[in-house]
């Protein structure tokens, strides 16, 4: 195995780590439409110690891919163009609402920012959908690794399928997560019922994904694709099972299962391309003409292996230390 | 305008902006961490609830600023591949690495620590607690240095080969200890010291005068702190800088002639204290001289040779070949320049003025609170100093984007249109404007709401 081929599946690691914890965060931001402001106080408190370090994962996952394939960052993200730019502006408010809705307790002042944070969690979970579609699908890239399309190019049935596949996903994998946080049982209740409707909506926008896909792109072309595409319907469909039966924990487990099946089957049926190109497959980015040199690639392994290991251990440690389901009277003061 | 110029002034603005929170952070995390371990290790019992409420007062300024800090840094590292994909392909074998490395080594341990910081007052232990903040100071300035080390090669390439038409990375050791890190590190660092130190002199100047008894006592106390904080900061500010230019003698001597606006070498060479630029016809029009000084700041001695922006003009022309390597803003790095050791000027009898109060005539603090409420007036000073020392840095790079290596000109990404730049350009400018306005107004209230009580609450 050579160095592109470990760094193609450290990529798929640092995305498969962003998508299962920014995940639940998108997600619980996104549950706090149309919640009142008390119950709104406890989603956030929910994530409210976690969620910088979540999204520490997509800026690692980000630089990561700067550092190993630099061109398919400088392509990537100039493609991307105007997405990105959204996707800032909603990750801008997100992350500044959670530190100052607190600030103040008039409430115009409160559903401002939480307003952001629901618009903050939403249009990234799309955009990222939209965005690993178009990866697959293809867009218009030239023999030089310049995009040639435009803006709307990259807003095609397919893509927009993905967006929405990973908005009710994340926003399924998001309620789950509360399931195992909240304290209050009526809360809790209503949420089990949310989580279970969420579900069986998720699979069906899987379903119509997974059509888009199967006719757009070549993502059932291996048969490990599609064992690891069906290995996360499984997982959804537990997920659903354990909501029913009021297992939050297995129902969290599973959803977490299921979207790191997706993300490893999505990044298999890739493999070796990272950016397909619509135009010729000759000009798509793949692990060896998008790579950094030996060197890098063996210096960033080294720093890969000592420092994961260490974020994941003090990331869990954080975790076990705001383990405790989160009461109404938590937030009281906020 | 095209999408090159809107892609510079997009990076421009958002990097200056981003660079105004960053060094309270790097300072202010520190600051935050000393108060705490002084409560950590306090003894009575009304002591320790008046100081953790000034740990929580200060943590909490921090925090809104940190926010800010955040969001806004992110746009910084798309930036590099949205606007900037030819600079990325180019260079991503080296900058990839410090970016990543930032990542994983510092971002990672700053974010997870201050959600342990924020939500952890009653489920760590006290110590433990305490170390929560020093981790996240840590992973702080440990990110600045990251970013510096990558900043550092685009001013002065090390440890690096071309190889098709691209920069790889042959020395990652070389890469870290570039000499040019030493004094952009260490002169970032002070300056984040000095910053966040005088927002903390500021805040508790106006305290002083607006709070009363055991409020006003306690403020007292952390500006005498804060004074002392930024006195170390302001030397180190002074001492690295120093340094640092004597070092771009050697390093980058072009950025040097200009920010001095020395046009013609000379030996001994001459400080212009005020000079009216002619960057057409490369020379001043006008100019104030004090005779042998610049030599004397670059040698420490009045004998020496100082290169001129001419003369170096002549030498990359026949280096790179016919083309202009004068960065195209001398009037600017030139004023910039100037307003920078200014405002550290300022601030240090600023400091000093404060100091002589609180330690010497602390029973006459009450004759001078008029004076004290109007400190919040000068809190520009070290942000002003902050930008334009950024803007000396990289209009000093012109017109590289790394030096050398690659033109700023031809780093810009083929694909964007200037329409789309604008709106961008515009979109950004817009969302920082009103969150500026917003996380000030909420921080402002605060400060003003906040009292140091000996009450548990």
């Amino acid at each position: 195995m050579d160095l592109n081929i470990i760094w193609f599946i450290l990529i798929t690691v640092l995305f498969t780590g962003f998508f299962i914890l920014e995940g639940f965060d998108y997600g619980v931001g996104m549950m706090m439409l149309g919640r009142p402001k008390n119950e709104r106080a406890q989603f956030v408190r929910a994530i409210g110690p976690v969620w910088d370090g979540n999204e520490v994962w997509m800026i690692t996952a980000g630089g990561a891919t700067f550092a190993a394939f630099p061109h398919v960052y400088a392509t990537m993200f100039s493609t991307f163009y105007l997405a990105l730019f959204l996707m800032l502006l909603a990750l801008i408010m997100r992350g500044v609402a959670f530190e100052l809705r607190g600030q103040f307790k008039a409430a115009d002042w409160v559903n401002f920012w939480d307003f952001g944070i629901m618009f903050g969690s939403f249009v990234p979970a799309l955009l990222w959908g939209v965005a690993v579609t178009n990866l697959l699908r293809g867009v218009a890239i030239d023999f030089q690794m310049h995009y040639v399309g435009t803006f709307l190019d990259l807003l095609n049935p397919c893509a927009l399928a993905g967006g929405i596949f990973f908005v009710m996903l994340f926003a399924f994998h998001g309620t789950n997560f509360l399931l195992i946080k909240i304290a209050d049982e009526g809360l809790l209740h209503e949420l089990r019922d949310k989580s279970f409707k969420l579900g069986i909506a998720t699979l069906f926008c899987y379903v119509l994904f997974a059509a888009a896909a199967a006719h757009d792109t070549d993502i059932l072309a291996k048969l490990s694709t599609v064992i690891f595409l069906g290995l996360s319907i499984a997982a959804l469909i537990a997920s659903c099972a354990g909501v029913k039966s009021g297992c939050g924990c297995k129902a969290f487990a599973s959803s977490t299962l299921a979207i790191a099946f997706l993300t490893i089957g999505f990044f298999n049926a890739l493999f070796p391309r990272i950016m397909v190109s619509s135009l010729s497959p000759e000009w798509s980015l793949d692990i060896y003409n998008a790579a950094s040199t030996p060197h890098t690639l063996l210096l960033m392994t080294g720093a890969a292996l000592v420092f994961v290991p260490i974020v994941l251990c003090y990331q869990f440690w954080s975790y076990r230390v705001f383990k405790a389901r989160v009461t109404p009277q938590d937030v009281s003061y906020h | 305008m095209d999408a090159l110029i809107l892609s510079r002034l997009q990076f421009a603005i958002t990097t200056v902006y981003h660079f105004l929170f960053v060094p309270v952070t790097l300072g202010l995390s520190i600051f935050v961490a000393l108060l705490e371990t002084w409560y950590v290790n306090s003894g009575s019992y009304e002591e320790r609830i008046k100081l953790k409420k000034l740990v929580k007062f200060f943590g909490t300024i921090f925090l809104i600023n940190f926010a800010m800090g955040v969001v806004t840094g992110i746009v910084q590292e798309f930036h590099f591949g949205m606007n900037w994909s030819e600079y990325a392909r180019f260079m991503g074998d080296i900058f990839g690495a410090p970016l990543a490395l930032e990542a994983l080594t510092a971002f990672f341990i700053e974010s997870t620590f201050i959600g342990l910081w924020i939500f952890g007052w009653d489920k760590l232990s006290e110590k433990l607690h305490c170390l929560c903040i020093w981790i996240v100071a840590f992973g702080s300035n440990l990110s600045a240095f990251w970013i510096l080390v990558a900043n550092s090669f685009m001013q002065h390439p090390v440890g690096y080969a071309i190889e098709d038409g691209r920069a790889v990375m042959t020395d990652f050791v070389a890469l870290v200890t570039n000499p040019y890190v030493f004094g952009e590190y260490s002169h970032a660092f002070f300056a984040g010291i000095t910053t966040g130190g005088f927002l903390v002199i500021v805040v508790s100047a106006w305290k002083i005068a607006t709070d009363d008894s055991v409020s006003r006592e306690m403020f007292v106390r952390t500006l005498r702190r804060a004074v002392l904080y930024t006195f170390v900061g302001l030397l180190g500010v002074m001492g690295s800088g120093h340094m640092h230019a004597q070092y771009l003698a050697e390093g980058n001597p072009m950025k040097l002639a200009s920010f001095e606006a020395l046009w013609e070498t000379e030996n001994p060479a001459p400080f212009a204290v005020v000079a009216d630029i002619n960057q057409e016809a490369g020379r001043n029009d006008f100019e104030i001289l004090i005779p042998k000084m610049f030599t004397f700041m670059v040698h420490n001695s009045f004998e020496g040779e100082v290169k001129g922006i001419n003369d170096l003009q002549r030498e990359a022309q026949e280096k790179y070949g016919s083309g202009y390597y004068i960065p195209n803003d001398v009037r600017g790095m030139f004023w910039s320049f100037r307003i920078m050791i200014g405002s550290g000027g300022l601030m240090l009898l600023i400091v000093f003025a404060t100091g002589f109060l609180v330690f010497f005539k602390r029973s006459q603090i009450r004759e001078h609170l008029c004076c004290l409420k109007l400190m919040p007036l000068l809190l520009p000073l070290p942000f002003i100093a902050n930008s334009v020392g950024w803007y000396i840095a990289e209009a000093g790079r012109q017109p590289w984007i790394v030096v050398g290596l690659q033109k700023t000109a031809v780093a810009v990404s083929p694909n964007l249109s200037a329409n789309e730049v604008w709106l961008t350009l515009i979109g950004f400018t817009a969302i920082y404007l009103f969150l500026a306005v917003l996380a000030v107004f909420a921080a402002v209230m605060f400060i003003r709401r906040t009292h140091i009580t000996e009450e548990e609450n």
